[in-house]
């Protein structure tokens, strides 16, 4: 009977020790799997967050009108025209555009009136002490200029006014995508045209990347397929300390050397030009080309290449018949990474590229990028205003042109490897 | 005039004394087997007379290696000429990732060759040539990379075939691969020997007896007996020839 008792008991014992190991086990690994889960759960919802906060503020731009403070533009009822764009705004006060008719009104020439011509009309007598016939006498004066246009700010709107109030067409993403000028801070209305921005941005990383690209592939050839291990081990490190070098300090090289170099090989007013901007640019995506290129040729199979040589094929066919093919998504990576790193660059571009916001014609030019644009404005930006919001509608391009630029890679990669 | 010859040949791989004093002359037109226990040098051997060797670093060779009666290793001989005249068949089927076609128009296309109906002809033949023409005929453009192992080795060998080297080394062709694949190499083997001279290695004691005309075994780098196949497999010379070939070690 003991006997039995005690068999039970160890049975009992070693029935339970596995299961309690097992249990403990079981928790510990449903633990990691949580955690795991958790911080890829996390990483991705931030990514969509910033994404998220990125385009609501970008896209926020598109509610705002141009017009500067709380400024109105007020017109004679006389006048046919009821509203106005923003690059309206700028020719009129610019005195580009002087008669009404060449913005869809009658034949009158435009009369500019802003709160400073207030003497040329009226004596301080009229306008009362404390200025209290103000509003009034200058709703009256412009009632009766079919040509004029006035700005001024609304508190000295008269509150029966009679004349009319322009409407101001708020920025469109037409005008804002396609708009060729850009015055985020321009008075009295801000003229927010990204395209010389978009076309500085896509010059310059598109010419540095025409640099980058032959010379990265033959550098990686040479280090992959030609050099012996000897020279191999000096390379290699100097290639890859090139990529933990900071990015003032290529920008501080350019201003040096690149800039001073451009002004007098073209014979140019100043150095500072898209050009300079594409070299600094191709040296700093040149590491990490050439990285990666290289891992993807060395991942050719040894055996691949002993078929090509055994074959009778020289060194240089196998190398572009074989390896390159072999390794085509791996360069093509390559060629991602180094335009990625090349259109979100800021400092060393900024520094280099003289920060011309105009179209640009000729690499020789100043230009300016668009992620420059923003490291240089966001700082004297008043927060949420226009100025601010526009700039976030740049982050939103830059993200639309980085992500377009790897759907497109990652489809002719994909392309490739089917051959 | 012994098609391939090897005068006191030795080979090095940094320190390491792979192949030892190995003297050996081959037919014209004959197939010969190499065995012998893993390690004992039978690829570095095969691999002597395309050169392969080369690619490695830290590799010296002395001793004559002749082919045709010419010294392979001299200055004026251009490797790429001489890998033209020396076809090799890897133990790994090791197609390109390329279509079925374009494999075997490889060695041509490195030859500079850019006749569009002549290379149709080459592939075709070759295919035939490798028994592999009526499983791929509909299929050339497809990927070689979808065909089976055996499939595989004889577009290999078709690829080979392909140049119309004089030489063809072979590195256990036949080792990946299933009994029938295995069985149409051989027969393959057997016929090729009219048009070339065959170097095999192989660790089937069965297969070198089948398709052979002499054979070598290799021990510990040192070639210990080289003769016909028959003899070899009836009545060797050497005790250790026969205690491998009976499975007494190995
Ligand atoms: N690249 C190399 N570097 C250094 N030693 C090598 C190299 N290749 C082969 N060896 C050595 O040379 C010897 C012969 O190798 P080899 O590949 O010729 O043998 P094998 O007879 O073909 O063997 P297996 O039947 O396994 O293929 C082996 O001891 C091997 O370790
Ligand atoms: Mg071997």
């Amino acid at each position: 009977m003991q006997i039995k008792a005690a068999f039970d008991d160890a049975a009992f014992i070693n029935l339970i020790k596995p299961l309690h190991l097992s249990v403990i086990k079981k928790i510990i690994n449903k633990t990691i799997e949580g955690l795991l889960m958790l911080s890829s759960t996390i990483t991705t919802l931030t990514v969509l967050l910033i994404v998220l906060f990125l385009f609501k503020e970008g896209l926020s731009v598109f509610k705002e009108s141009p017009l500067e403070g709380e400024n109105v533009i007020v017109l004679s009822n006389q006048n046919k025209i009821t509203h106005l764009s923003s690059i309206d705004i700028k020719k009129i006060f610019d005195q580009e555009t002087t008669n009404w008719k060449l913005i869809g009104g009658a034949n009158d020439s435009i009369l500019l009136f802003t709160i400073n011509d207030l003497s040329n009309y009226f004596s301080e007598e009229e306008l009362g002490p404390n200025f209290e016939f103000l509003p009034q006498k200058m709703d009256s004066l412009i009632e009766a200029n079919p040509g004029m246009i006035a700005i001024f700010s609304k508190k000295y709107l008269d509150k029966n006014h009679k004349s009319k109030i322009a409407s101001i067409d708020n920025i469109s993403p037409k005008s804002f995508l396609l708009g060729k000028e850009w015055f985020p801070t321009a008075s009295p209305a801000v003229q927010l045209g990204v395209l010389p921005l978009i076309l500085g941005t896509l010059y310059v990383s598109i010419v540095a990347i025409l640099i980058a690209l032959p010379i990265g592939l033959a550098t990686a050839i040479y280090i992959a397929e030609v050099a012996n291990p000897r020279i191999r081990a000096i390379y290699k490190p100097v290639i890859e300390l090139l990529a933990g070098i900071p990015s003032v300090v290529y920008g501080f090289f350019g201003l040096i050397v690149i800039v001073p170099l451009i002004q007098k090989i073209f014979d140019l007013p100043v150095g500072e030009t898209g050009l300079a901007g594409a070299i600094i640019l191709a040296i700093m995506a040149l590491p990490t080309i050439i990285t990666v290129t290289e891992d993807a040729l060395r991942n050719t199979p040894r055996s691949m290449k002993e078929a090509s040589l055994a074959l009778g094929a020289t060194q240089w066919q196998t190398i572009y018949k074989v390896v390159i093919p072999y390794s085509a998504s791996g360069i093509s990576a390559a060629a991602i990474l180094g335009i990625g790193r090349a259109i979100g660059e800021t400092m060393a571009v900024l520094m280099v590229t003289g920060n011309a916001a105009v179209m640009p014609h000729s690499l020789l030019e100043p230009l300016r990028t668009i992620p420059a644009t923003i490291a240089a404005e966001l700082g004297e930006a008043p927060a949420n205003g226009i100025h601010y919001k526009a700039l976030f509608g740049l982050g939103c391009i830059l993200f639309i042109i980085t992500m377009f630029i790897n759907i497109w890679v990652e489809a002719i990669s994909k392309k490739r490897i089917k051959h | 005039m012994y098609k391939i010859e090897s005068k006191n040949v030795n080979l090095h791989y940094g320190t390491f004394h792979a192949l030892k004093g190995i003297n050996m002359s081959i037919e014209k037109n004959t197939v010969t087997a190499l065995i012998g226990p893993s390690g004992c040098g039978k690829s570095t051997f095969l691999r002597l007379f395309n050169r392969m060797n080369d690619l490695i670093d830290g590799v010296k060779i002395e001793g004559e290696c002749l082919i045709d009666g010419k010294d392979i290793y001299s200055k004026s001989i251009k490797i790429d000429e001489l890998r033209k005249r020396v076809g090799m068949v890897f133990q790994k089927p090791n197609p390109f990732p390329k279509t079925i076609f374009e494999n075997v128009a490889y060695g041509l296309r490195v030859n500079g060759i850019t006749h569009k109906n002549f290379i149709e002809e080459r592939v075709e033949i070759c295919l035939k040539q490798a028994a592999l023409w009526d499983e791929v005929k509909d299929k050339l453009k497809k990927s070689a990379m979808a065909l089976s192992g055996g499939q595989q080795q004889r577009l290999c060998i078709a690829r080979a075939l392909a140049i119309e080297p004089s030489v063809l080394l072979m590195d256990e062709p036949a080792s990946a691969l299933d009994p029938i694949s295995t069985a149409k190499i051989e027969e393959l083997i057997y016929q090729l020997k009219e048009l070339y001279t065959i170097i095999i290695v192989t660790h089937n004691m069965q297969q070198a007896g089948r398709v052979s005309d002499s054979t070598a075994f290799f021990y510990l780098g040192e070639l210990v007996e080289f003769d016909s196949t028959k003899k070899i497999f009836t009545n060797p010379s050497e005790v250790r020839t026969q205690n491998y070939i009976t499975g007494r070690f190995g």
